[in-house]
C-alpha cells in the first residue's frame, strides 16, 4: 500500500509544510515579532548537527564497531560545556565584525585576508561534498527501499544513467528547494529567520520519528511477548556483531578520543554549525539553555540506537540487509507502514535540513569569499554599472546548485565504499583543519596572515592525500596500488600509513597526520614576521572581546572621504532604500540631522564597512570602502612604534637619573673619604712635625753640650759636672721619648704584642707605687694607698706589665704636678657596677675644665704654672691605648685648683678559677668591642 | 761696649747652652721662656741680637718676629731663629717674615756663634 | 567574580570531570562489571554519565541566571 507516489507526496507535503513554516517566520519577522528569539528554538535549531548520518547511520555503525557510534555525540556534549566561553566569545566578535561565515572569521582575524577566504572556502567546500553525497544516498535510498514495501529489499549496486537516478533527481530538488529558501535577498548579515524555524522544526521531527521507532522496537520487538525476545542470546552466540553488542568493550580507545575530539571541533567548525550557532544567533544568552538542551538533545536520539541495532541484527540474517538500513527496514519487516513512513519522513527531515542550512553556508561563502574578491580584482573596483546586489544573488543560486551536484558526482564516484558514517568523519576531518587557526583566532595575539594560510593548506592537502583520495581509490576510481604498496611503491608514502603510521584508523590516523602539520606549519610560518597592523588590530578585537563594548583598534585615518560616494558604493550592493535608512539612523546617532551632513572621518568610514561587511564579507567590504576613501593609514604599528620608543625613552631617562644619582652618592662619599684622608694626613703631618721637634730638641741639647765640653778643656768642675748631668738627662729624655713613639705606633697599628691574663689590680698598684716612689718621695710627696674599699679579688684581663705602665704614668704625672714639698697623691681602688676603677689624685694646680680632654691629645702638656713639665706628651695617650684595648676608659676629673683626678676602669673579671699571673692564661673570650690586636683609630 | 742677646727659648737646657756659648764670647745674656715675655723684653732692652725658638708657649716664634718688624722702634733688632722644625717651608717662612738667619735644631755650636758674631758686629 | 565567570569555572569542572569519566581507563573498567536487567554496565555508565554532565549543566547554567 505504499507506493512510490504515496511516498513522493507525503515528502513533498512535507516539504511543503517546511516551506509554510519558514515563509510565516520571516513574516513575523518583518513584523518585529520573530518566533525564533526562544532558546529552546535556537538549541534546537543547533541540532541541525544531527543528519540522516544520525538517523540512519549511527545504528548502521553500532552494529559495526559497538560503541563507537557514541563519539559522535559525546564530543559535542563536551564541547557544548566550553560555549559558556568559546561560543558566546566567538558570537560577540562576529556581531561586532559583522561576520557572516566561517570564512569570513578566519579572514578576518588575520589581516583581512580575501586570501585566506578563499582557501577556507575552499576546504570548506571540499570538505562539506561527501557529507552532502551522504545526504543524498540516504534520502536516495530510503525512497528506494520504501518502495519496495512490504518486500525488504536492499537497492541493488546499479549504475544507472544520471537522469534516471533516483540521487540526481534528488539532488537538482534540493538544489531549487535551498535557492528559494535561502537566495531570496542580500545582506546575510539579516538572519534568515525561516530557514531557523524550519530547521527548529524538522529538529522536531526527526527526534521524534526516532523516538518512535526506537520505543517500537525497544517495547514491542525485544520487549516481554516481542517477536524477537526469544531468539536474542542464542543467536549472539553465532553472530560476533550482537555479540559485541551485547557485551560492550571499547576495542580502540585511542580512536574512542580520537573521534570524539573530532566531533567536538565539528559541531563548531561546520559550515552550517557557524551559520546556525553565529550568524543566526540573535541573543547570546540563548547559549545558555543550548549548554545543556543540546546534549540532551543528542542523548535522546541515541537512546534507542543500540536496542534498534540489536533488534536489527537478531531480525535479519547475517548480511542480507544494511544496517544503515534497519531503522526503516524493520518497521517494514514487522508491518508497521505508518511507522515505515513516519521513518521516511524522519530521515528526510534530517537530511533536507542538513543540506539547505550547509549548501546555504556554503554558498554564502563562495560568493563573499571566493567569487566576489576575484571579480574585484578583474574590474579593479569598480563596478560596471550591473547592479551588485542581483549579480551576488545570482552567484549564490549557481554555487547552490554546483555544490550539489559536485555531492551528487562524489556520491556516485565514493558513495558505495562507505557506510554513511565513515563517508561523514571525512568532512569532519576537513573541517578540523579550521580548528589551530580559530582557536589562535580567539586567544593568540601572534599569527598572521602566511601563518594561517600555510597551516590550512598544509593540513588541506594531508586530508586529501590521507582521506580523501583513498576513498576514490577504495571505489575504483583511483588505482588500488595508490593505497597499497604506495604511490610510485614507496612504502614510507601510503596514504593510510604515512611514514610508517599503520594500524592506526583511517580517520585518526588522517587526524594526526594532518592537525600535526597544520600546527605546525601554522606557528612556523606565523614566526617568520610580527603581525602587522591590521592582524595586529584584528588580534586585539578577538582575544580581547570580553573586554571591549567595541569593536577596539581602529586605524586612525587620515584621509577624506564623500559621504556621497560611500553612500553611493553601499547602494550598489544593498540597494537604496535600505542604504538611505541605515545612514539616517547612523546620522541619528551621531547628532548629525542628514546623512549628507555627515562628517567624512574615520567613524563614518568604519560604519560604512561595517554596513557593507554584511552584505559582502569583511575583507571585501575594507577593499571597497578603501577604493572610495583616499586613505594613508598612520597604521596603528607606526602609533605603537611612536608609543614604543616614547616609553623607551623614558625607560632610558629614568635609567639616566638613578645612574646620576647613584654617581652623586659616590662622588660625595668619596669626597667624604677624601676629607677624612686629607685629616688623617694632616694628624699625621701634626704628629710627624711634633714627633720630629720632641726629637730634635733634646738632641740639640745633647749636641751643644757634647760640643761645648768638647770644645772647652777649661770649663770648671762644676759646670763640668752640671752639663755632662744635662747630658744624661736629655739622652735619657730622648730614648725615653723614642720608645714611646714606638710604643704608640705599635699599639696603634696593631702589632703590640699583649699578654693578656686575670690581673690583680691590687698587686699591679702595689708594684706602680714602688717604682715612683723614689720620684714622688723626691718631690716630698706623700703617697696614699687606698685598696681595702674592695671586697673579693679585684680581677681584671689584662697585661700586667702595660698596666703598671699606665699607673707608673699616672702616678708620675700626678708627681710632677704635684706642689713641692707638700704634695699628696693618693691611690684609690673601688669596685663600681661590674668594674674596677682605679683613681689616682693630686693636690696640683689641677686641670682646668676645657683640658680634660685635650691631655690625652699626643704632645699635648698640661700647662702647670708656665714651667715647662718635663714629659713626653705621649704618656696619657699611651695609657688610653691601653686601657681602651682592654675595654675600659679613662678620663681626667678636677677642675683647675682643685687637683687632678685621673681615672681608669676596667671590666672586672668574675673571681674565678683563674689566678693571676702563676698561670699562662688561655686567650680569653674577647673582651666586650675589643678584639685582640684591633687597630685603634 | 757689650753687646746684649736676648735668648728666647722655653727650653731649660737649650737656654743653658745658649747662655755659657755667648756669655764665653763675651755677650750680655738675657732670656725670655715664652712669646709675650720676649716681646716685652724686646721692646724694653732693644738688644742687639735676639735668638728666637718657634716653639713657645703663649705666642710663638713668629708671632713675635711678626711684631718686632712691625714695631717701627724695634723693628731693625737683628734676628737669628732657632728651631727643631727644619722644614725648608718653616725657612722660607722665617726669612721672608724678617729674620736674619735660621738655623735648625741641633745646632752647630761653631755655627752658631759664628752667624751671632756676625749680626752682632753688622749691627756695631 | 561575576556570575558569568563562575558558570564559566563551574563548566570548565565539569568538562574535566566528564573528560575523565568518559575517557580515561576509568571506563574500561564497566566492560567487566555485570549490568542491570539485562542491560551491560557499560551503557549504564555511559549513558548515566551523559545524563550526569546535562544535568550538572543545566543546574549551573539555571544558577548562572539569577
Amino acid at each position: 500500500m505504499i507506493t512510490g507516489p504515496l511516498i513522493v507526496g507525503v515528502a513533498c507535503a512535507y516539504l511543503g509544510l517546511l516551506f509554510a513554516l519558514a515563509y510565516w517566520a520571516d513574516r513575523r519577522a518583518d513584523q518585529g515579532r520573530s518566533v525564533i528569539g526562544h532558546p529552546t528554538i535556537y538549541a534546537l535549531s543547533l541540532a541541525v548537527y544531527c543528519t540522516a548520518w544520525t538517523f540512519y547511520g549511527s545504528v548502521g555503525r553500532a552494529t559495526a564497531t559497538g560503541l563507537g557510534f557514541l563519539t559522535i555525540y559525546l564530543g559535542p556534549t563536551l564541547a557544548a560545556l566550553l560555549w559558556a566561553s568559546l561560543l558566546v566569545k566567538i558570537v560577540r566578535i562576529s556581531k561586532s565584525q559583522r561576520i557572516t561565515s566561517i570564512a569570513d572569521f578566519i579572514a578576518s582575524r588575520y589581516g583581512m585576508s580575501q586570501l585566506l577566504g578563499g582557501l577556507v572556502t575552499v576546504i570548506a567546500v571540499v570538505g562539506v561534498i561527501p557529507y552532502i553525497s551522504l545526504q543524498l544516498k540516504a534520502i536516495a535510498w530510503s525512497f528506494t527501499i520504501l518502495l519496495h514495501y512490504p518486500e525488504v529489499r536492499m537497492p541493488r549496486v546499479l549504475d544507472p544513467a544520471f537522469w534516471q537516478d533516483t540521487a540526481f533527481v534528488v539532488a537538482l530538488l534540493l538544489a531549487a528547494f535551498t535557492m528559494v529558501f535561502g537566495t531570496r535577498h542580500l545582506d546575510a548579515s539579516e538572519r534568515h529567520e525561516g530557514m531557523v524555524a524550519a530547521i527548529a522544526f524538522e529538529s522536531i521531527v526527526k527526534l521524534c520519528a526516532f523516538l518512535a521507532v526506537g520505543l517500537w522496537v525497544t517495547f514491542s520487538l525485544l520487549g516481554p511477548g516481542g517477536a524477537l525476545t526469544g531468539d536474542g542470546l542464542a543467536s549472539a552466540a553465532d553472530n560476533p556483531h550482537l555479540a559485541m553488542l551485547l557485551s560492550p568493550r571499547i576495542s580502540a580507545p585511542g580512536d574512542w578520543f580520537a573521534i570524539s575530539l573530532l566531533a567536538g571541533l565539528a559541531v563548531m567548525l561546520l559550515p552550517r554549525q557557524f551559520q546556525v550557532a553565529v550568524v543566526e544567533n540573535s541573543d547570546q544568552r540563548q547559549i545558555r539553555r543550548a549548554i545543556w538542551l543540546f546534549p540532551f538533545y543528542l542523548l535522546l536520539i541515541n537512546l534507542f540506537v543500540i536496542p534498534i541495532a540489536v533488534a536489527g541484527l537478531l531480525a535479519f540474517p547475517q548480511g542480507s540487509v544494511d544496517p544503515d538500513t534497519f531503522v526503516l527496514t524493520l518497521p517494514m519487516a514487522y508491518e508497521q507502514p505508518w511507522l515505515a513512513l513516519v521513518v521516511f519522513i524522519g530521515g528526510l527531515s534530517a537530511a533536507t535540513g542538513m543540506v539547505i542550512v550547509e549548501t546555504i553556508a556554503l554558498s554564502t561563502m563562495v560568493s563573499n569569499d571566493l567569487v566576489l574578491p576575484l571579480l574585484l580584482r578583474r574590474w579593479q573596483s569598480q563596478a560596471t554599472g550591473a547592479d551588485l546586489g542581483r549579480l551576488l544573488l545570482r552567484i549564490r543560486r549557481l554555487a547552490i546548485v554546483a555544490i550539489l551536484l559536485l555531492g551528487y558526482l562524489y556520491y556516485r564516484l565514493a558513495g558505495e565504499a562507505y557506510a554513511l558514517v565513515a563517508i561523514g568523519l571525512i568532512s569532519f576531518a576537513a573541517v578540523a583543519q579550521f580548528a589551530p587557526a580559530v582557536v589562535a583566532a580567539l586567544y593568540w595575539r601572534g599569527g598572521t596572515r602566511e601563518g594561517a594560510l600555510a597551516g590550512l593548506s598544509a593540513g588541506f592537502l594531508v586530508w586529501l592525500y590521507t582521506l580523501l583520495l583513498p576513498s576514490f581509490a577504495k571505489s575504483g576510481w583511483l588505482p588500488a596500488a595508490f593505497l597499497d604498496p604506495g604511490p610510485f611503491g614507496i612504502d614510507l608514502l601510503k596514504p593510510q600509513a604515512l611514514f610508517g603510521l599503520s594500524g592506526w584508523n583511517e580517520i585518526t590516523h588522517c587526524l594526526f597526520w594532518s592537525l600535526t602539520t597544520n600546527v605546525l606549519a601554522f606557528l612556523a610560518v606565523s614566526s617568520l614576521r610580527a603581525p602587522d597592523a591590521t592582524e595586529a588590530a584584528q588580534a586585539s578585537a578577538y582575544v580581547d572581546a570580553f573586554k571591549h563594548g567595541r569593536p577596539a583598534g581602529l586605524p586612525i585615518w587620515r584621509g577624506s572621504a564623500e559621504i556621497a560616494e560611500l553612500m553611493a558604493l553601499a547602494e550598489r550592493f544593498l540597494g537604496t532604500e535600505r542604504t538611505r535608512r541605515a545612514f539616517a539612523d547612523f546620522a541619528l546617532s551621531r547628532g548629525v540631522a542628514a546623512p549628507g551632513d555627515l562628517p567624512p572621518d574615520a567613524q563614518t568610514v568604519r560604519f560604512a564597512e561595517t554596513l557593507l561587511s554584511g552584505a559582502i564579507g569583511g575583507a571585501s567590504a575594507r577593499v571597497m570602502v578603501a577604493s572610495v576613501t583616499e586613505e594613508e593609514t598612520l597604521g596603528i604599528d607606526e602609533v605603537l612604534n611612536i608609543l614604543d620608543e616614547a616609553s623607551q625613552i623614558r625607560a632610558y631617562s629614568r635609567e639616566l637619573e638613578q645612574k646620576s644619582r647613584a654617581l652623586e652618592a659616590a662622588t660625595s662619599e668619596l669626597r667624604a673619604a677624601n676629607l677624612r684622608l686629607q685629616e688623617l694626613d694632616r694628624l699625621k703631618d701634626d704628629f710627624m712635625s711634633s714627633v720630629t721637634h720632641e726629637l730634635r730638641t733634646p738632641l740639640a741639647s745633647i749636641r751643644a753640650f757634647s760640643e761645648i765640653l768638647h770644645d772647652d778643656p777649661d770649663i770648671e768642675l762644676g759646670e763640668r759636672k752640671r752639663f755632662l748631668g744635662i747630658l744624661v738627662s736629655e739622652t735619657e729624655r730622648l730614648s725615653r721619648l723614642v720608645n714611646q713613639v714606638l710604643d704608640l705606633a705599635k699599639i696603634e697599628s696593631g702589632h703590640a704584642d699583649w699578654l693578656v691574663e686575670p690581673v690583680d689590680l691590687r698587686e699591679v698598684i702595689a708594684q706602680s707605687a714602688a717604682t715612683t716612689g723614689r720620684l714622688i718621695e723626691g718631690r716630698g710627696a706623700e703617697l696614699v694607698v687606698h685598696t681595702d674599699h674592695c671586697d673579693g679579688e679585684p680581677l681584671v684581663l689584662a697585661d700586667r706589665d702595660r698596666l703598671i705602665q699606665v699607673l707608673v704614668n699616672l702616678l708620675s704625672n700626678a708627681a710632677k704636678f704635684t706642689p713641692a714639698g707638700s704634695g699628696q697623691v693618693e691611690i684609690r681602688l673601688t669596685r663600681w657596677d661590674g668594674a674596677l676603677r682605679v683613681c689616682v689624685a693630686d693636690n696640683g694646680p689641677g686641670i682646668p675644665e676645657g683640658e680634660l680632654e685635650l691631655i690625652f691629645e699626643k704632645f699635648r702638656q698640661a700647662s702647670a704654672g708656665g714651667d715647662k713639665p718635663v714629659g713626653t706628651g705621649l704618656g696619657l695617650p699611651i695609657s688610653r691605648q691601653i686601657v681602651e684595648h682592654f675595654g675600659g676608659r679613662i678620663w681626667a676629673e678636677g677642675g683647675a685648683e682643685k687637683g687632678a683626678t685621673l681615672c681608669f676602669e676596667l671590666p672586672a673579671l668574675a673571681a674565678g678559677p683563674g689566678r693571676p699571673r702563676s698561670q699562662a692564661a688561655a686567650q680569653p673570650p674577647t673582651p666586650p668591642s675589643q678584639p685582640a690586636g684591633e687597630t685603634r683609630p | 761696649m757689650t753687646k746684649r742677646v736676648l735668648i728666647v727659648d722655653d727650653e731649660p737646657n737649650i737656654v743653658i747652652s745658649l747662655e755659657f756659648l755667648l756669655k764665653r764670647e763675651g755677650f750680655a745674656v738675657s732670656v725670655a721662656r715664652d712669646g709675650e715675655e720676649a716681646l716685652a723684653a724686646i721692646r724694653a732692652q732693644v738688644p742687639d741680637l735676639v735668638i728666637l725658638d718657634v716653639m713657645m708657649p703663649k705666642l710663638d716664634g713668629f708671632s713675635v718676629l711678626s711684631a718686632v718688624r712691625a714695631d717701627p722702634a724695634v723693628a731693625a733688632v737683628p734676628v737669628l731663629m732657632l728651631t727643631a722644625k727644619g722644614r725648608e717651608a718653616e725657612q722660607k717662612k722665617g726669612l721672608g717674615l724678617g729674620a736674619n738667619a735660621y738655623l735648625p735644631k741641633p745646632f752647630s755650636t761653631h755655627e752658631l756663634v759664628a752667624k751671632a758674631k756676625a749680626l752682632l758686629s753688622g749691627s756695631a | 567574580m561575576t556570575r558569568a565567570t563562575l558558570s564559566r569555572q563551574r563548566l570548565l569542572v565539569v568538562f574535566l570531570a566528564a573528560l575523565l569519566a568518559l575517557f580515561s581507563p576509568v571506563v574500561r573498567r564497566f566492560e567487566t562489571v555485570p549490568g542491570l536487567f539485562g542491560v551491560p554496565a557499560l551503557y549504564l555508565y555511559l549513558f548515566g554519565i551523559w545524563a550526569l554532565v546535562i544535568a550538572v549543566a543545566a543546574w549551573i547554567v539555571s544558577r548562572g541566571r539569577d
